[in-house]
């Protein structure tokens, strides 16, 4: 399953439009990302952050263009994705089993986070920020190459923004991709950052 | 194959925390119970007919679990993390319908024996209605998982999922009766034969409709 | 490497272009021949030996059978054409059936129980074919209720197509099993449609068929081009709003 050796992350979207229900909310979308790249997805609420990450997720169909991606992918969005009767620690193995992941990854990744504390305590107990923390701990655990993360700074403390900080650059430096959507920028140094604006309206 | 199995258990797990496992089961006994305020306690009523009670109340207990099977993994994105992961839905549904099989299927079957105790069943019919069961719920727990799929996030989604649900289930239940009636004829091959080929074909439904659901 | 590409959506106004005046057309003659078919077979058919004039009822409860049965399977075509070409005016036409598909299913139930009522005394026995139908008349009121439930998340729901083909699956086999059961539980009672029909009404019972189908299709049509109607203003709503 792990794709590290084999051919390097990438992400092209080329030319993509999506039309959702009776919407145009993307329109003539073009980026590329590169093996090592952290890119900024910015803009105003409902200018298509979150859709352009579900795109390149393969979680929504594009109505026109093309999108390839090298490398598997790891989202964290607004959908936890955790049992919400389950400890912190059970519900990321569920998903470490899911991805062939070892009990080591999974604990690496609470550390990362600083979530030791809270690994025997129930999911439905956490806080928004925790939450947040848990979700980026499970994208940790996965191994993914790309990542794709929603408003990931939304809800955790300035300690936490560090550690996420840390992360996305440590992830960055071994050759990950990380896209950040956040309408608000992210206190690392970005590669670049992407603009997505509104689509006219003449659908 | 861990990664399925780890699935199959989320279904039962959670089936078990959230009550979804005892709630069908219940509901099952309480239809039985019901039955006889209607008809009276006459033995020889109840010995005719319980067997059809038994089989409606068991096809009634199939649309409880429909609510919790896959709206709430849509929500929580359980279902995206799937799909991401290469999973096809109907791999998804199969999983599903196998965590039912063990959470909802095998359960009621138990109850089942209580059921016809408490309905006064000869218990020279109790074997062919257990076989009769046995061969229908596995194809009922598929039906529920596709009704889920279907109805989920739709508002009126239980009253919705008992409309779609009735019509597909009476050849199990003609059948099913069948097999208790004075001259059952091939009434257990025919209910053998239709289960079989819902159950088979209730992946690929299931599936098609996961697909279909997401929007 | 994954890919995807995606073709462009379909425009629906060549079909529009060729309903608006097909439509009447379907609909004057359907009328015409309906009516001709009915007045022919009520008045210039020999009066049956054992049911009486009763049986002249054929000239509308077989065409509405047919209907009924047909429906679904025009429901179950169009869905499969949503579902595998993504043709957006697959799913209208499905939804459009649905509604005159369960109308002539309760028009086949009506005159079936009229028909009925002189011979088996009741109005409603538990006939094969009468059974079959009602069981397809609920099945017809699920699909409904579920595009309609669905439709509040998009214009043409797939959900509702999914449930279409899982219909078409299953209505042979309800058909059989209803029968089968009709057989265990027969006291040697008169089935409708049981005696053989008179050369004399093969002919306006076909016609009146040809009648009815073309109503059917001016009613499809009819529903299919109100419902593009209502598409195109929700969408101009819906930017409306948006912008």
């Amino acid at each position: 399953m792990s794709s590290r050796q084999a051919p390097l992350p990438s992400i092209s979207v080329d030319n993509v439009a999506v039309i959702r229900g009776n919407r145009l909310v993307l329109r003539g979308l073009t980026v590329t990302a590169r093996s090592g790249d952290i890119i900024w997805v910015r803009g105003a609420n409902g200018c298509g952050k979150s859709t352009l990450l579900r795109l390149i997720a393969g979680l929504l169909h594009a109505t026109a263009g093309s999108i390839q991606t090298e490398g598997r992918i790891a989202l964290a969005d607004e959908n936890l994705a955790l049992d919400a009767n389950l400890t912190v620690a059970k519900a990321l193995m569920f998903w470490a089993d899911m991805d062939g992941a070892s009990a080591d990854a999974r604990s690496a990744a609470l550390a990362d986070m600083d979530l030791q504390g809270l690994a025997q305590v129930p999911v439905r107990f956490l806080s928004t920020g925790q939450r947040k923390r848990a979700s980026i701990a499970r994208v940790l655990t996965s191994k993914a190459d790309i990542w794709l993360l929603d408003e990931p700074y939304n809800g955790l403390d300035s300690a936490s923004c560090a550690r996420l900080d840390q992360a996305i650059t440590a992830h960055a430096a071994t050759g990950g991709i990380v896209l950040v959507a956040a309408h608000q920028p992210p206190s690392i140094n970005v590669a670049h950052s992407l603009i997505l604006d509104r689509p006219e309206a003449d659908a | 194959m861990k990664a399925f199995a780890a699935l199959v258990a989320r279904e039962v797990r959670v089936a078990w925390t959230g009550g979804g496992l005892w709630l069908p089961v219940i509901f099952y006994l309480a239809v039985a119970t019901l039955f006889p305020f209607v008809t009276g306690p006459d033995k020889a009523l109840l010995a005719r007919t319980g067997g059809g009670i038994l089989w409606i109340a068991a096809l009634l207990a199939t649309l409880l679990p429909i609510e919790r099977l896959i709206l709430p993994d849509r929500q929580a994105g359980i279902l995206d993390q799937l799909a991401m992961r290469g999973w096809s839905d109907e791999l998804v549904a199969t999983a599903k319908i196998i965590g039912q099989i063990f959470a909802f299927a095998l359960p009621l079957l138990l109850a089942t024996v209580v059921g016809s105790a408490l309905i006064g069943l000869p218990e020279a019919q109790l074997g062919t209605l257990l076989l009769g069961l046995a061969l229908a719920l596995p194809a009922l727990s598929g039906l529920s998982v596709t009704i889920a799929a279907l109805t989920a996030g739709l508002s009126g989604a239980s009253a919705l999922g008992g409309l779609l649900l009735v019509p597909i289930t009476i050849p199990l239940l003609i059948f099913g009766a069948g097999t208790l009636s004075e001259n059952p004829g091939n009434a257990m091959q025919l209910l053998a034969a239709t289960a079989l080929a819902i159950t088979a074909l209730s992946p690929f439904a299931a599936g098609a409709a996961l697909r279909a659901g997401r929007t | 490497m994954r890919r995807r590409v995606m073709h462009r959506f379909a425009n629906p106004a060549r079909f529009l272009r060729i309903a608006k005046p097909l439509t009447p057309w379907l609909l004057w003659l359907g009328i015409a021949l309906t009516l001709g078919a009915c007045l022919w077979g009520v008045f210039f058919t020999p009066t049956e030996r054992l049911m009486g004039d009763t049986v002249k009822i054929i000239f509308v409860h077989v065409p509405a059978a047919w209907l009924g049965m047909g429906g679904w399977t025009g429901i179950a075509i169009a869905s499969i054409v949503q579902l595998v070409w993504r043709h957006p005016l697959a799913g209208v036409s499905a939804r459009a059936i649905a509604v005159p598909g369960a109308t002539f299913a309760a028009i086949c139930l009506i005159t079936g129980s009229i028909w009925g009522r002189p011979t088996w005394g009741t109005w409603w026995v538990w006939d094969g074919r009468l059974t079959s139908m009602l069981v397809l008349f609920f099945l017809y009121l699920g699909y409904i209720a579920l595009s309609n439930a669905s439709s509040e998340k998009g214009d043409t729901s797939r959900v509702a197509a999914v449930f279409g083909i899982i219909g078409a699956v299953n209505i042979p086999i309800i058909n059989r099993s209803v029968i089968w059961w009709e057989s265990q539980h027969q006291k040697a009672s008169i089935t409708l449609g049981g005696s053989s029909i008179d050369q004399a009404y093969l002919v306006p019972l076909f016609v009146s068929v040809a009648g009815f189908s073309l109503l059917f299709g001016a009613l499809v049509l009819m529903r299919m081009r109100t419902a593009l109607a209502e598409m195109r203003i929700e969408a101009r709503m819906r930017r409306m709003a948006d912008y």
